[in-house]
């Protein structure tokens, strides 16, 4: 089964600190959401109080359009992966995936037959006779899972399951996560700090900070349009240039920066549309710097600079390019593998303008 | 070099001087127990089994071991019982005062047997109410639910509380969780405070001495029997009781610690 | 009505979790408070009465007290279980130090188990026989003075039983096994690298020992001693059957106010006394016993 949750401007305030400030977010049906940010963001707050060990200081949760805001953990339709998987350490794998099916009064035979297929969707249906302990992280981590679909809940929590991993089972769980998502067609509420774990499994991404949502939308959009600075930074390496909009109309500005002035269309503005006057802040990520003025569609160059230092990556040389415009910080350029740079070398510093990010500048930048 | 070597022989002798120190007067009880003769003291005049049958046939003996396994594992499960649910409160709710509740519950620990029994002693006289065994139980739980308490309570770590509210989460009742959850991770540590009651009551002399009246524990018996002095029977009970119970110790040992000890 | 799924408000959610805890907790303290405090409540305040002639004067007065501290025959019982306690308490860390320590540095760690429970055997005897085994060994015609005549040592058999020197035997075999467990748990948890530390900072053995294992292990012995301390102080049985009525100690001089005169008031004084010393032996030890949850 599957459900769509929706949250109505819930704060939760723990003595003097906000954890949660009247954050609103709707989740469609069957959708794998990942709740994206620092610790400490309000994130697993937001998980708990989704999954009933947390009620709200004020505002409302409800699920399949149901309120949910203070019914307890057992009565909600949602069940809870946790970080440390939470296996029972004295019962047998099928045991443990078949707990919630006991407590539905089912008899041993049924729910064992479900325990065994859910096992089986994890790939550990060998195994049910084992303990946990027996078991390696990835493993646990499988059943854990399985545990808390035997149940058919409507919406899955998941509370950081692939943080114990190491990368590289980390990156194959994530894909088995999501395949498995897609067959049972559960909503998926995942939380996470690692963006590439993000992107790899989300169908939207809700990026937190300091107990708010800073953006929300499917990767793509999150990594190239988005809608704050904190949210650009937080996705992916980023140059940050500040600016300031020297004219508007409604297609395109033109905006004025150490390195020189360039024009973007009104579009790349994704937080507010441009006026004039505005002081902003423009983002480009490293690998949206060409090497040479070839690359498809038009370009807006920032002068030269000169490569301060190089190394190479694999997929990419990583440099540091300083502009000779300004002695201002040096920015961070992702050059192909086939660009052959040297230190001293000058270079120009040419994007696509449809790939600048123009953002409302903040105390920092 | 040859220092080492000095210093291992030290140690060795050592060890060896203070294990004879310690089964001294164990060795001496056993063998004289099998003593053909009325003093179980030197010289050893041969080996006969009578004390042990002059044992197994003295019934109040008998029933004085009867009633001190009653009273251990009845005030034992209490102890347990009640020690469980306090520490269960403790350890997951915020409860006000949960500080003077711990230090009220380990307090007896601190407080000689001798004066707990007194205490009740006079309470019971005050009140009238009878000695019987139910008094000698009653005291032992007191004795041991603090003994529970404080191992049980030490054992309920924070990594269990994620265990529980997955058992909460999958739709498991309070009950539930504590019987099907709780209980079964924190086996090992309720089993230790059940064993060490069973031990402690069935050892117990004092309380058990001033709040009994006609049904007496088997220390109690045994302490009437010392007013004959020395006697071979009592060197019998005594090497029985200390057989059975190194026997038990060997059981659980081999069966229930040694397989829990892996998860 | 609210049922248990639904309640309300956040507040009536965690009103429910404090009832419930409340329930939880409960028994455990109401016996505690009823078997215990109660008790101990009562008896604190009879030992402000006093027994005259055959009555109970129920008139607040200190008079118990006084006539402890005046009687010579009361007081020296304390005075005779502080200095036995003491003598006990030292004698066994003593002992029992280097065993655990032999147990967990020279015996293969395979035997270490093993090692363990033999010397903590004896513990399985009843409490009232371990005593009168020792009465085998120390009484006239007993073990030693047997051994020690068949081999022209003595003439005449010492009188080892009913002296202060049985009831401390008898004491420290109990004790040392006790103290040895207590103190081995303390050098095992040791991390090794504490030791490899000092000396790879130039501490020969001894430097080692005296500045790191044992400021480390303090808190454990303190505890065991602590404990010896307590069970000592307030025992019956051993003094009675080893040291006999010589030189009586506290509980045996409360036993006696029991049986021939039963006089309550007197002994829950002199319980009050007992409990008073063990008091000031947790104040002064107070900062190294803790009792944490893991």
């Amino acid at each position: 089964m599957t459900a769509p949750v929706s949250i109505e401007t819930v704060s939760k305030i723990f003595g003097a600190f906000t954890a949660l400030d009247a954050v609103s977010l709707d989740i469609r049906a069957g959708e794998f959401i990942v709740l994206l940010g620092p610790s400490g963001c309000g994130k697993t707050t937001l998980l708990s109080i989704l999954g009933g060990f947390l009620s709200p200081t004020s505002g409302r949760v409800t699920i399949g359009g149901q309120d949910m805001t203070y019914v307890v953990p057992s009565k909600r339709p949602t069940t809870t992966m946790f970080q440390d998987y939470a296996l029972f350490p004295h019962m047998r794998l099928v045991d443990n995936v078949g707990f919630g099916l006991r407590m539905r009064g089912l008899a041993r035979a049924e729910r064992d037959e479900k325990a065994l297929g859910f096992l089986d969707l994890v790939g550990l249906k060998a195994s049910a006779g084992k303990r946990p302990h027996e078991l390696s992280g990835g493993q646990r981590q499988r059943v854990a899972l399985a545990r808390a679909l035997a149940v058919d809940p409507d919406v899955l929590l998941l509370d950081e399951p692939l943080g114990a991993l190491d990368l590289k089972l980390r990156r194959q769980m994530q894909d088995e996560l999501k395949a498995i998502q897609k067959r049972v067609g559960t909503t998926f509420v995942h939380v996470t700090h690692d963006q590439e774990e993000a992107m790899a499994i989300a169908d939207r991404i809700v990026v937190m900070n300091q107990g708010r949502i800073e953006d929300f939308g499917p990767p793509s959009q999150i990594y190239m349009r988005p809608r704050s600075l904190f949210s650009a930074g937080f996705m992916g390496e980023v140059n940050f240039v500040s600016g300031r909009v020297a004219a508007a109309d409604a297609s395109s500005a033109k905006v004025e920066t150490a390195l020189g002035s360039l024009a973007l269309p009104a579009d790349n503005f994704t937080a507010s549309a441009p006026k004039a006057g505005d002081r902003i802040t423009l983002t480009i990520r490293p690998e949206h710097f060409r090497a040479d003025d070839r690359a498809e569609g038009p370009t807006v160059t920032l002068g030269e600079a000169r490569v301060a230092g190089s190394a190479f990556f694999g997929t990419h040389y990583r440099c540091h390019l300083q502009p000779c415009a300004t002695d201002t910080r040096a920015l961070v350029a992702h050059l192909p593998q086939s660009a052959s740079v040297r230190e001293g070398e000058i270079v120009p510093l040419a994007v696509r303008a449809a790939d600048v990010v123009a953002l409302p500048a903040t105390g920092h930048a | 070099m040859l220092r080492r070597i000095f210093a291992n022989v030290l140690s060795w002798t050592y060890l060896v001087l203070v294990y004879a120190f310690i089964f001294l007067p164990v060795a001496v009880l056993v063998l004289f127990s099998f003593q053909d003769g009325r003093l179980p003291v030197p010289p050893f005049n041969g080996f006969s089994p009578q004390w042990y049958e002059a044992v197994f046939v003295d019934r109040k003996l008998m029933a004085a071991l009867g009633n001190s396994l009653i009273v251990a594992l009845v005030s034992s499960v209490i102890s347990v019982l009640l020690g469980f649910l306090a520490a269960y409160a403790l350890a997951r709710y915020k409860l006000p005062g949960s500080a003077l509740q711990r230090g009220l519950l380990i307090a007896p620990m601190t407080v000689s047997y001798l004066i707990i029994a007194l205490g009740l002693l006079s309470l019971m006289n005050a009140l009238h109410i009878p000695l019987s065994l139910m008094t000698v139980g009653i005291g032992h739980v007191v004795i041991n639910l603090p003994l529970c308490f404080a191992i049980i309570y030490a054992s309920m770590g924070d990594h269990h509380i994620n265990i529980e509210r997955a058992a909460r989460d999958l739709g498991a009742s309070d009950f539930k969780v504590m019987a099907l959850v709780t209980a079964p991770m924190l086996m090992p540590s309720i089993l230790a405070a059940f064993f060490l009651s069973v031990t402690f009551s069935w050892d117990e002399f004092i309380i058990a001495f001033l709040l009994s009246r006609f049904d007496v524990t088997l220390p109690v018996e045994i302490w009437s029997m010392l007013r004959s002095g020395l006697n071979p029977k009592t060197n019998a009970i005594g090497s029985l009781v200390f057989l059975a119970s190194v026997a038990v110790l060997l059981i659980l040992e081999l069966s229930l610690f040694g397989r829990t000890k892996k998860s | 009505m609210a049922d248990a799924g639904t309640l309300r408000s956040a507040t009536a959610l965690e009103d429910a979790d404090r009832r419930k805890a409340w329930g939880f907790v409960a028994p455990a303290l109401l016996w505690t408070l009823a078997f215990f405090v109660v008790p101990f409540a009562f008896m604190a305040a009879m030992s402000l009465w006093k027994r005259e002639g055959r009555d109970l004067v129920r008139i607040w007065n200190f008079d118990n007290y006084v006539r402890f501290f005046s009687e010579n025959a009361l007081f020296q019982g304390l005075v005779n279980s502080l200095e036995i306690t003491v003598i006990v308490t030292v004698i066994s860390v003593l002992l029992a130090y280097p065993l655990a320590w032999i147990i967990a540095e020279r015996v293969p760690k395979r035997l270490q188990r093993l090692a363990l429970i033999l010397a903590i055997l004896p513990f399985w005897t009843s409490y009232v026989v371990r005593s009168y085994s020792w009465l085998l060994v120390l009484s006239k015609n007993g073990v030693i003075n047997q051994m020690f005549m068949s081999i022209g040592l003595i003439s005449e058999p010492l009188e080892l039983a009913s002296t202060r020197t049985a009831t401390v035997i008898g004491f420290v075999h109990f004790f040392v096994m006790l103290l040895t467990l207590t103190i081995y748990s303390n050098l095992i948890q040791l991390s090794p690298n504490y030791r490899r530390a000092a000396a790879d900072l130039g501490a020969n053995a001894f430097q080692t020992f005296w500045h790191v294992v044992l400021p480390l292990t303090l808190p454990g012995i303190m505890t065991g001693a602590f404990l010896t301390f307590v069970l000592c102080i307030g025992d019956y049985v051993t003094p009675q059957i080893l040291g006999g009525n010589n030189e009586l100690v506290l509980p045996q001089i409360i036993m006696l106010q029991l049986g021939r005169r039963a006089d309550f008031p007197m002994a829950a004084a002199l319980s009050i006394v007992l409990m008073l010393a063990v008091t000031f032996a947790y104040v002064a030890c107070a900062r190294w016993l803790k009792i944490e949850r893991a």
